[in-house]
């Protein structure tokens, strides 16, 4: 593993549970979209805590010089509440990889393609959508996003725009923990939802990418199959573990 | 580096003996896998023992359930940090399946081969002399489909990735031939002790 010391740059709330923290490379990296990285932490008495975040920023052109991750503060955790509570600007973070050669999409796949994302579970979602704009494709793809509530809803404006652009993306939100004062869909996912939204969308489905926490995943890619999307199509990715 | 700010968790020096570097202790038991989680029957199991590409023994359940049965309790370590301590499982050692099979390792290494195209690779002496086993049972329970049921390898030695989930075939190989994660960036053996997580450490 290659490790670096990286400068935090800023500092963003994005909800009450998850901040966004920007960090300059020292050693800029390739990655793919998708891809995590390693932050270790290490003590006075050599005691080291290491967690893996994936990358919410886009990779290029080029290697990049910065990027973003967003972490969501686990209470029993190690790293992230040390991210959320102690971790300031200037300060300089150990950070390793890229890893992770499995739960990659990369726009010069022509899809369609399902994202399926709960709650910080959009993180790599972003990487990908936010390449995918930067070089004009116009493969289909069409997020589902269920978070608990609106205001966590991450990226929500920017997942809104680019929605907006017309080229092929399309965004579907569902809260599970908010009904009523929206507009969005209330519920948890299931085979219906998500038959719905794949009978809207190009055929055939190239493939379906599922991230969120382990029952989040558990529910969604019960509900993709049910719904009747091969199962060999489906790649996943749990946080908290 | 030390960082800034960081102390550490209190009471993690209490298990500093027992813990490999870098690992912290979990009571839940987290889920990892790369795909959906197939649904194999009892019925439907088979597991098969292959030199090359050459099958030399099958089992179906039934057969394999009437194999020497061992109990085993151990610590275990993902690459993702956390560790679960005193984890108990119960199955077939890879030693009895040899010997049910009247093989002795022909190679050094092998392939566990799982439902859904999983593989990892591991030397044989990881696998013998009671290290190893195909573990049908734990916690007392019947081994859910989510941590790998009906059958999944159990290697707690080595970072558990390599204790593959839904488990199907054991194949020894002539050369040492990476598996699906070891192609992806984690290392060829994944020793915790050593920190063996990536590729390259």
């Amino acid at each position: 593993m290659d490790w670096q010391n990286a400068t935090i740059t800023h500092i963003e709330t994005l909800s009450p549970r998850v901040k966004s923290f920007f960090f300059r490379l020292p050693e800029p990296m390739s990655f793919r979209p998708g891809q995590h990285v390693l932050i270790r932490l290490t003590a006075p008495d050599g005691y080291r805590a290491q967690r893996s975040y994936s990358i919410t920023s886009a990779p290029g052109p080029g290697k990049a010089e910065e990027l973003e991750l967003a972490i969501e503060r686990f209470d029993d955790g190690e790293v992230s509440p040390f991210m959320h509570d102690a971790a300031e600007i200037d300060d300089e973070i150990e950070i390793g990889g890229p890893i992770g050669g499995h739960f990659i999409w990369s726009p010069d796949d022509p899809g369609p393609v399902l994202f399926i994302g709960g709650g910080s579970g959009v993180a790599p979602f972003m990487s990908m959508l936010r390449q995918r704009a930067s070089i004009g494709s116009r493969a289909p793809v069409t997020l589902v996003f269920s978070a608990r509530t609106r205001e966590e809803l991450l990226f929500f404006d920017e997942l809104s725009k680019l929605a907006g652009a017309g080229d092929g993306f399309s965004l579907t939100v569902t809260l599970t923990r908010e009904a009523g004062a929206h507009s969005f869909r209330a519920g948890r996912i299931d085979a219906a939802f998500i038959g719905g939204v794949v009978a809207a969308m190009k055929m055939p489905l190239r493939h379906v990418l599922i991230c969120g926490s382990d029952p989040f995943v558990e529910t969604a890619t019960e509900g993709a199959i049910a719904s009747g999307i091969d199962p060999a199509l489906i790649k996943t990715e749990r946080y908290g573990s | 580096m030390v960082t800034r700010g960081f102390v550490g968790r209190p009471g993690n020096s209490d298990q500093s003996t027992r813990l490999p570097p870098g690992q912290h202790v979990v009571t839940d038991f987290p889920i990892l896998s790369a795909a959906p989680t197939p649904r194999i029957s009892a019925e439907d199991w088979t597991f098969t023992l292959k030199v090359g590409p050459r099958p030399v023994a099958k089992w179906n359940w039934a057969e394999f359930n009437a194999l020497p049965q061992t109990k085993m309790t151990r610590d275990i370590h993902c690459v993702t940090t956390w560790s679960k301590l005193n984890t108990f499982w119960e199955g077939v050692l890879i030693d009895d399946i040899l010997a049910a099979a009247n093989l002795e390792a022909p190679t050094a290494y092998t392939l566990a081969h799982s439902y859904g195209g999983y593989s990892t690779n591991l030397p044989v002496a990881d696998l013998l002399v009671g290290k190893a086993m195909v573990a049908t049972r734990y916690a007392g329970q019947p081994l859910a489909a989510e941590h790998g049921g009906p059958a999944r390898l159990l290697v707690p030695h080595l970072y558990f990735w390599k204790s593959a989930k839904w488990v199907n075939a054991l194949q020894f190989t002539e050369r040492d031939e990476l598996g699906f994660w070891e192609l992806r960036g984690y290392h060829h053996y994944g020793d915790p002790w050593r920190e063996q997580r990536y590729t390259n450490d």
